[in-house]
């Protein structure tokens, strides 16, 4: 089969350069059939790559080295058992109950995580048809939405209440657990599924919420769903999906000092944009993220929905391992070795082929903070707010209140949020605590820390974090999704501006009006304590 | 579910790009506990500012909304497509939309269609010059037709079956009830139960 081969033109930028190189056509015959329906395949397969081609070389002046590499490859010759697999299409094809040609693949579902807000009407399907949930054994709710992060559910609203009863109902009713508010294990339910080690490699996990890839950090294949997608999944354990494509982002180098996992996600999706991923399961490769704590790479997985991709994950290793072993639901004894032997062949084999790669160079990488309204539109902290590109920069700049070639340093800020299924782990609280030395929140700043979980704020209230957080100024709350979305009391007032370590810099998402920052934990105490935003680096 | 083999009428332009579910639905109707009744808070917070394109009387009761690259981005709320139903959209039309965000609509019967930037555009500049001017989005036939044009859309053709056919999802998998319980037998002993 002869190859084919097209090069774009390399741009450059200073010392680094971009190489696009796309290769169209290996080992598939639809190649070969004529120009126009080249073209055709092109237009409608390879649409999302055009648009990541055009955000790099749009960004190329800003930003330093990236290679996006194509391969454009024949399903069925993947779909071969003799093939190597890359660790998404094993996960896949471990899960598959049904294949039917012209059909999406049938899915068996391991865990189905479920909370208050995405889960009534679910119910409320399921009730109307007379089903009930098949398998409430790998079903398990938490209460973390809308929960009040001070003073229990008496101080949740009326609605909110009520959601929260509805689903103490429908759990009390179908037999599944439930870790209500007040109770010792509750919390945001991509907290607790790992930390109760729930979470294992090689599971598929679904759950009504966008940020359920946080699990992928284990070497699972984990999605969020539509709120009719959980009513199929209670009803069959099982959910239809088409196959996606493999995409690999490898992120090579160390991270510098003072730049985080968080640094990482937020400098890829600065670079692809926020829809890159779309249509891909995402494996994240490389000595970087290799380097990185279960804390950290779930991190990254949580916010690869962020740049549009169904899934993001990381082949387990002993750090993974590590993590797992001795957590409640984690496997014991003989049944820990047979698991662990199990687990330790879910990498990506030699040889297999992705549909695209992505190569990012973690050294090269600084602390990064948002000036918009979606995650792409970032920049490292000693940058400035950059010139608008498009209508939508422009739209993001007005809402903002910012001017171009504004110092990202000369930005004051009013709100600091700790916290989120992104970064409220105990690491996070940790390297947040550790930025402190002493010092105190500014006064003009109100700052508060909100454990992703109660077994994450006793932790920390164990180790003297809680006691370091309060002496500097912070607020120390309880465990909740709280300000990430402003779903309970913790909102922004219109206009306010909060330095973040959540994953969504929306429009009004922390409180209408509001105005928000993603970063790292250490980036936001750092803003906390001077009043603006500020490179952590000059603190440490 | 109804059938659905095509949605015709007027056209509303939303002509941004990466318009987020937070913005379709803010979170503070997501309390509800109940599939409809979003419509009056669709957009809520843009709407509160005045002006806003989808108020203007010339695009009231329109059925097909036309909007920009990676429309409903962000979070898994399905309450993003209740609103947009219940505020009298049938289809979206957009040069690409959010994964979790399509499949809410298919299960909402909402036609969510993809069609190149170029004639996204089209459509755009035709209902900003003319408010009037009607579309079909044919699912049958997958098309988007109008006065003097025909844009061929591609959908997956198993979404576009359960569609056109009304099909419960759940129905059709229960029948594969022996697929699942052999599936089941063959799990691995380790895997976590909370029971």
């Amino acid at each position: 089969m002869p190859a084919e081969k097209e090069e774009a033109p390399a741009s450059r930028s200073g010392a680094f350069a971009i190489y696009l190189v796309v290769w169209l056509g290996r080992a598939c015959p639809r190649f070969n059939a004529n120009k126009a329906q080249k073209a055709k395949y092109y237009e409608t397969e390879h649409a999302w790559l055009r648009h990541v081609i055009g955000n790099v070389n749009e960004r190329s002046a800003a930003w330093g080295c990236v290679q996006v590499t194509n391969f454009a490859t024949e399903r069925d010759v993947k779909l071969s058992t003799a093939m190597p697999k890359t660790l998404a299409q094993k996960l896949w094809d471990a899960h598959v109950v049904r294949t039917a040609r012209g059909e999406p693949d049938l899915l068996f579902v391991d865990l189905h995580l479920v909370h208050e807000v995405t889960s009534p009407q679910a119910f409320e399907g399921l009730r109307m048809a007379g089903r009930r949930v098949r398998r409430p054994d790998l079903t398990v709710a938490t209460m973390d939405h809308n929960v009040p992060t001070r003073g229990g559910v008496r101080s949740a609203d009326e609605l909110s209440r009520k959601q929260m009863e509805v689903l103490d109902d429908n759990c009390r009713r179908e037999g599944i657990p439930l870790h209500r508010i007040g109770s010792r294990r509750q919390g945001i339910v991509h907290v607790i599924g790992p930390e109760l080690g729930l979470t294992q490699p090689g599971m598929l996990i679904v759950c009504g919420d966008s940020h359920t890839s946080t699990h992928g950090a284990f070497g699972a294949l984990a999605f969020g769903i539509g709120t009719s997608e959980v009513e199929i999944v209670l009803a069959t354990q099982c959910l239809p999906q088409k196959r996606q494509r493999d995409l690999a982002v490898n992120v090579t180098g160390a991270l510098p000092m003072g730049v985080t996992a968080k640094d990482i996600v937020l400098g890829l999706i600065g670079r692809t944009g926020t829809s890159a991923g779309q249509g891909h399961l995402v494996e994240y490769r490389g000595p970087a993220v290799r380097a990185l704590s279960m804390e950290g790479r779930m991190t990254v997985c949580n916010m690869s929905i962020e740049w549009g991709a169904k899934a993001g994950m990381v082949a387990p290793d002993d750090t993974t391992f590590a993590y797992v072993e001795g957590r409640p639901y984690a496997p014991k004894g003989a049944a820990w070795q047979t698991a662990l032997e199990s687990w330790r062949s879910l990498s990506t084999d030699d040889g297999a082929a992705f549909d695209a790669e992505i190569e990012l160079d973690a050294s090269r990488l600084e602390p990064h903070v948002t000036w918009g309204t979606t995650p792409g539109q970032v920049v490292p902290v000693t940058g400035r707010v950059p010139a608008p590109r498009s209508e939508t920069d422009e739209r993001a700049l007005r809402y903002m209140d910012l001017q171009p070639g504004t110092a990202l340093a000369d930005i004051a800020i009013d709100r600091v949020f700790i916290g989120s299924c992104t970064n409220a782990r105990i690491e996070d609280l940790r390297a947040a605590a550790n930025v402190i030395q002493g010092r105190r929140v500014h006064p003009k700043v109100r700052a508060m820390v909100v454990p992703g979980s109660t077994s994450v704020k006793r932790a920390a209230e164990d180790e003297g974090l809680d006691a370091v957080f309060k002496a500097a100024g912070f607020e120390w709350r309880n465990a909740g999704c709280s300000m990430c979305l402003g779903m309970n009391p913790d909102i922004l007032a219109p206009g306010e501006r909060c330095a973040s370590t959540s994953n969504r810099n929306f429009e009004g998402r922390q409180g209408s009006g509001g105005r928000t920052h993603l970063m790292s934990p250490p980036m936001a105490v750092a803003a906390a304590l001077t009043g603006h935003l500020v490179d952590v680096r000059e603190l440490l | 579910m109804q059938p659905i083999k095509q949605v015709s009428g007027r056209m509303a332009p939303l002509d941004l790009a990466d318009v987020d579910t937070d913005q379709i639905i803010p979170k503070q109707f997501l309390k509800r506990i109940e599939r409809t009744g979003y419509g009056p808070f669709l957009f809520y917070d843009w709407r509160a500012r005045g002006s806003f394109v989808l108020d203007r009387p010339e695009y009231a009761g329109a059925s097909v909304l036309v909007a920009g690259a990676n429309f409903g981005c962000g979070s898994s709320r399905e309450h993003a497509p209740w609103a947009l139903r219940d505020f009298g959209f049938r289809a979206i039309v957009a040069p690409s939309f959010a994964d979790i965000f399509r499949a809410n609509c298919y299960k909402t019967g909402l036609l969510a269609v993809t069609l190149p930037d170029s004639q996204v555009r089209h459509l755009m500049d035709l209902v900003s010059e003319d408010p009037t001017s009607e579309v079909v989005v044919d699912l049958a036939a997958q098309q988007v037709r109008g006065d003097g044009f025909e844009y061929r859309f591609d959908i997956d053709p198993f979404a576009r079956e359960m569609l056109l056919q009304g099909l419960d999802d759940i129905s059709l998998i229960e029948s594969h009830d022996a697929d699942i319980a052999a599936f089941e037998s063959r799990r691995e002993p380790w895997l976590p139960s909370v029971r």
